[in-house]
């Protein structure tokens, strides 16, 4: 009991913690017996302790969950097997960088890359005895895999705006810097992974984690960076978001900051629910730091220990009012923040195709249905990409839509890449419905074990059958933004969406109807727990009304709202109301 | 008629002890005898000259008459060397059956034989069988070497004769017992009888071997009623009617692929029903199975041959069946051995094939057996046009195939389960599969039956004691006895350590009972468990790298009592596997090559090491 109290500094005082905050307690910054049990040869999996803490390495156990039943039959262990997520600020990585994830990807994994929808790459089906292989030549081409998931501050996401290159410049190499300042700093991750050797550790715990301190967060912590008018980043689902604010000679001011977004929430638990961040006012390029830092250290101090689902920042600030919070915060900062100041957002999906950027290189923005790079059947994607960083000498750059912009191509370059899309038949989608250009799933089946339903396998076919009805309607060319999940954590952001599908179980799904067009408003519950022909034949008449009554430039979210299919929500503690 | 050495060939004593037995028997004994000593010129043949001026008594003689009231008893010695339970069965069988004839019969191991004993026996019986390359089987090993050692004493007050049991589809048949055979004429020992070869349907050849030599050897004319039950049932289980010549059908209750998807190999493992057929059997046993030839080959022999389907052709003394029924259940057709050549070669005088049996053509006829069957045989030398019954005259009877078995009765009382891998493979355009293997993979559902019997191996059996440690190296389908050892103390609460080497291929499809494993190392039935898996990194790694990577403890648990146990591929495995416990051996106990070997072989001889390998 001695020792728990040591920890009982963060609250609730009255409730114990959870298990997880033990292990981490446990772990000496993230170690646990990690070393051990990867080199267990009896099994291809961790225990469960272990993979809590793997998690802050930036991998998870997951297992093939097409092959359990027939494997448990045959008297195997589950496939188990390890997504591993690297991450790179903004998105943005180097051809070599590239180069490297389609290489590990053939050697090590599935031979296929997922671009997630927070600009990191995932790899799927990597085997326990890999994992160290597979993350030392990640680490060996300068990314890294640390805090891309855990109960730490994640990949900060980074608007790729191609149009204005100089303030993308400038607010990548902020976002840089903000994810760099919240890195962990255990030397776990070295030691495991990279053969570092282990030297006894002498400074004390403000030393070793200065900001997360032995426990780190309560629970995960997403930061994202929109550029106006695009919110592509869904700058209101984060923890923390700032808003780039540009001055009148077209310079970066600063950024706006809302606070406590986030999507996750469990079914049949109204206590939990997504949220939209709060505009609490603005901050200076510089002061970013300094606002990221003392936002999650009152996290870290604040948030539930006790209650996981309860534990993300939204509930923080919900419980204890946005007063506090701006309270606290100036209190640590030791300054206020100004004024929030103007800005408008108008889409929050990706502009396909070519555009010339203000620094005179070309930009081409590539569709990639929901993220899969991958070698299709009459479709080589994966290995027109690889050509193309064979030649290329701008950047990648993953947006937050699971896309992909090959950056910064010189115009002499330009043709030489133009003729490699033509060859590999690559596209930019143009030929695509508008719908299907703004959908996205998560992967969901049959790596991710919280799916409960299908979705990057299920939402391309559904949307064949949703495209005859638009065309019909006369709305082919018409953006709708449209996502599916398998489960209510929320991975691709469907409580922003305008048409959201979220799994109940096997083939079964939640429909929610109104998000905005912008990323501002949470959609809300339409249908309950229907399969695809009540999907389909619900939609039905709502796509005809909208083809007909909609107003001048009206979005389809919108005008579910205006119809009165659903109430608008923009608060989400009226998401179940 | 008084006989006198006048009227007959008899000499005065011989007259004298004829004169006092015939007028005793009745007409029934007469006529026995009449027939039994014509019986016996026909067998002994060529002894006969032998018999009447040397020492040693020949079936021909009236030696065993005229021993009718020996003051001494006769003795014999019954010695047994074989892998599984055949040679050891048999031997037991032969020492019952001289018992009854009051001969005074010891059977031993010859693991368990003193050979400086040799000098003190007269007789002595010899059950013996050849594995692999013509070698020894492990409990005869150290007796072989002694006899062909410069130690072995000269034996010529000794007469023996040799049961040598082998299979035909071999190419060193029998071999082990040509050598005792051999060696032991070479030493000055005298053959009490010729010596009897066997292919895998020894039953019959056995029986007969039996009765000549219990016929030499016996105070009295062996009784009619003897050689009645000379091919009943070997190493019967007292309370089961069931046995190698009288299979169980068993109920197949559960027969699964072991490997997962994407595996180069699959493995069933088939639980079968025991119930009711009063089966015993203890861990480190097997179970014969007899299989059933594929329908497809049999169809396209019968096409080949044009042949008519329905007629009726022998099956065995007695009994027959139409052609395809006997190709299907009764001969083997996928596995070709040299008898079966040189008869064909007879049966079409080709030269070809003729040439191909002869001496100098080893090489070529180990290569064409080894790869082809009875179809090609057809196709390759002209069989066309042959009639079934000249064919199927020269076939030999589908043997029965053994598998360990991978149950423990205690665990799992009434079933036995199997691990089989399934044999395939493709040969001049044509799917070749291993014959059982690939019936159990495509042909055998739940509920349906297959033809079994429990062959007893004493020479794979977990220690008496339950708190000896033992070290178990089963790669591949090598593990399935050491899933019945498990089991087995697991459930009789044994308190012995366990580890476990197991290896295969790739760890995510082919760990054979993975989930078992780690549920057996988590309550502690098994104590330590290593595995290699040879495709999954770049340099093939065997069970025998993860031992020397171990030797230290390894050696420590050896020799610390514990008791060693061998399953799976005889030609790369087990002789790696030996070579890895010699060098662990050596470096742990400091001892030189040559110590460690005896190290071992003492194991061998103290059943701490032992071997079920194939």
């Amino acid at each position: 009991m001695t020792q728990q109290t040591e920890w009982k500094k963060y609250p609730p005082h009255d409730r114990p913690h959870s298990d997880v905050e033990d292990i981490k307690r446990r772990s000496e910054y993230l170690r646990g017996s990690l070393v051990e049990t990867l080199r267990d040869p009896i099994t291809g999996s961790i225990p469960e302790d272990d993979n809590r803490l793997m998690k802050h390495h930036g991998s998870y156990m997951q297992d093939d969950r097409d092959l359990r039943n027939e494997r448990a039959k045959s008297k195997l262990e589950p496939a188990y097997q390890f997504m591993l997520r690297v991450r790179a600020s903004g998105g943005v990585v180097t051809p070599e960088q590239w180069l490297m994830m389609d290489r590990i990807s053939h050697k090590y994994g599935n031979e296929t890359i997922r671009l997630t929808t927070r600009q990191s790459f995932q790899l799927h089906g990597v085997l326990k005895w890999n994992l160290k292989n597979t993350i030392k030549e990640v680490n060996d081409a300068l990314l890294s895999t640390l805090a891309a998931c855990g109960d730490v501050n994640r990949n900060v996401m980074c608007n790729p705006n191609p149009y204005q290159s100089e303030i993308h410049t400038e607010v990548y190499a902020w976002a840089d810097k903000i994810s760099r300042h919240l890195d962990p700093r255990t030397r776990a991750y070295h030691e495991i992974w990279l053969d570092e050797e282990k030297i006894v550790d002498s400074r004390d715990n403000e030393e070793q984690e200065p900001i997360y301190g032995p426990v780190y967060l309560p629970r995960k912590f997403k930061i994202g960076i929109a550029v106006p008018p695009s919110n592509d980043v869904d700058v209101f689902s984060q923890d923390l978001g700032l808003i780039a604010i540009v001055d009148e000679k077209g310079r970066l001011a600063g950024f706006n900051v809302t606070v406590g977004g986030g999507m996750g929430m469990s079914h049949g638990d109204n206590k939990t629910y997504p949220q939209l961040g709060k505009l609490i006012g603005f901050v200076t390029p510089e002061q970013s730091i300094d606002l990221a830092e003392k936002i999650v250290t009152i996290q870290r101090d604040y948030g539930d220990r006790a209650v996981r689902k309860h534990a993300r920042f939204k509930y923080t600030i919900d419980d204890r009012g946005l007063d506090w919070l701006v309270t606290e915060l100036h209190e640590r900062l030791g300054w206020e923040l100004q004024p929030a100041r103007e800005f408008g957002f108008d889409h929050n999906g990706d502009r396909y195709g070519w555009v010339k950027g203000s620094n005179g290189k070309w930009h081409l923005t590539l569709f990639i249905q929901n993220g899969r790079i991958a070698d299709f059947e009459d479709y080589p994607l994966m290995t027109g990409l690889r050509e193309i960083a064979k030649v290329h000498d701008g950047d990648f750059r993953l947006t937050a839509n699971q896309n992909l912009i090959i950056g910064n191509v010189s115009s002499q370059k330009k043709r030489k890449v133009d003729a490699l899309i033509k060859q590999y038949n690559l596209t930019d989608g143009a030929h695509y419905s508008a719908l299907r250009r703004s959908s996205m799933a998560c992967v969901a089946l049959p790596t991710c074990g919280l799916a409960m339903a299908e979705s990057e396998r299920y939402l391309p076919g559904l949307i064949d059958k949703i495209e005859p009805m638009l065309e019909e309607a006369g709305l082919r060319g018409k953006e709708i933004v449209i996502r599916m999940t398998g489960c209510p954590n929320g991975c691709a952001r469907p409580m922003l969406a305008e048409i959201a599908f979220i799994g109940k179980g096997p083939g079964k799904y939640n429909m929610y109807l109104g998000g905005a067009h912008d990323g501002s408003r949470l959609n809300k519950l339409y249908k309950e727990n229907i399969g695809e022909e009540e999907i389909l034949s619900s939609l039905q008449p709502i796509v005809n009304r909208y083809a007909k009554e909609r107003l001048d430039g009206e979005h389809f979210g919108d005008f579910a709202v205006r119809a009165a299919y659903v109430e608008a929500v923009h608060d989400g503690r009226r998401f179940h109301a | 008629m008084e006989l006198n050495v006048t009227n007959s060939p008899f000499n005065e004593q011989q007259s004298e002890l004829l004169n006092r037995l015939l007028p005793t028997l009745n007409g029934h004994q007469r006529v026995w005898l009449g027939g039994y000593l014509a019986a016996q010129s026909a067998a002994a043949g060529v002894q006969a000259p032998a018999a009447q001026t040397g020492s040693a008594p020949s079936p021909e003689s009236a030696a065993p008459l005229a021993q009718a009231a020996p003051a001494k008893p006769k003795e014999a010695t019954v010695l047994f060397g074989s892998q599984t339970g055949n040679g050891s069965g048999l031997a037991k069988k032969l020492a019952k059956r001289l018992e009854e004839l009051q001969v005074k019969t010891e059977v031993l191991s010859m693991s368990d034989f003193k050979p400086a004993n040799l000098k003190k026996i007269e007789n002595l019986l010899i059950v013996v069988s050849t594995h692999g390359e013509g070698d020894p089987p492990d409990n005869a090993i150290a007796f072989h070497e002694f006899l062909y050692s410069k130690r072995a004493p000269k034996l010529e007050q000794l007469q023996y004769s040799v049961l040598a049991l082998g299979d035909t589809s071999y190419e060193f048949f029998c071999q082990t017992g040509k050598d005792f055979d051999s060696r032991l004429a070479e030493l000055g020992a005298s053959r009490l009888a010729d010596r009897v070869d066997c292919d895998v349907d020894f039953d019959e050849s056995a029986g007969e071997w039996m009765k000549t030599v219990a016929e030499a050897l016996s105070a009295a004319p062996a009784a009619a009623a003897s050689a009645a039950d000379a091919a009943a049932p070997l190493s019967a289980d007292p309370d089961s009617e069931y046995s190698r010549s009288n299979p169980f059908r068993a109920e197949v209750l559960e027969n699964l692929n072991l490997n997962g998807r994407g595996s180069a190999r699959e493995t069933r493992h088939l639980e079968l029903s025991l119930e009711g057929s009063g089966l015993r059997y203890e861990p480190g046993d097997s179970l014969g199975v007899y299989p059933e030839n594929h329908p497809r080959l049999v169809d396209e022999i019968i096409a080949e041959m044009n042949w008519n389907p329905d007629e009726i052709v022998p099956t065995g003394k007695n009994a027959s069946a139409a052609l395809r029924e006997a190709l299907h259940r009764y001969y083997e057709i996928t596995v070709l051995t040299k008898p079966l050549l040189e008869q064909a070669a007879k049966l079409t005088g080709s030269e070809a094939l003729t040439k191909l049996v002869a001496p100098e053509s080893a090489d070529e006829l180990r290569a064409y057996v080894g790869e082809h069957d009875l179809l090609d045989l057809i196709r390759d030398y002209g069989l066309q046009g042959r009639t079934a019954a000249e064919v199927t005259g020269i076939l030999r009877k589908i043997p029965a195939r053994l598998y360990s078995i991978a149950s423990s009765p205690n665990a799992t009382p009434d079933e036995v389960h199997l691990t089989v891998r399934a044999v395939r493979y493709a040969n001049r355009g044509r799917d070749r599969y291993g014959v059982c293997s690939v019936q159990m993979a495509e042909r055998l559902e739940p509920g349906e039956h297959l033809p079994v019997f429990v062959q007893h191996n004493p020479n794979f059996k977990l220690p008496a004691n339950p708190d000896t440690p033992i070290i178990m190296i089963g790669p591949g389908t090598g593990v399935a006895p050491f899933r019945s050892f498990i089991a087995e103390r697991e459930e009789t609460g044994a308190n012995g350590k366990s580890w476990l080497f197991y290896g295969d291929q790739h760890f995510s499809t082919d760990f054979l009972y993975q989930t078992e494993w780690q549920r057996w190392l988590k309550d502690g039935a098994l104590t330590k468990m290593d595995v290699a898996f040879s495709r999954d990194t770049d340099q093939k790694v065997y069970v025998q790298h993860r031992m020397l990577e171990k030797s230290q403890e390894l050696y420590e648990w050896i020799d610390g009592g514990a008791a060693v146990y061998v399953c799976g591929d005889e030609k790369q495995m087990a002789h790696d596997v030996h070579a890895t416990l010699e060098t662990i051996i050596a470096q742990g106990g400091g001892l030189s090559p040559e110590q460690a070997s005896e190290y071992l072989l003492r194991m061998q001889q103290e059943k701490r090491y032992q071997r079920d390998v194939y």
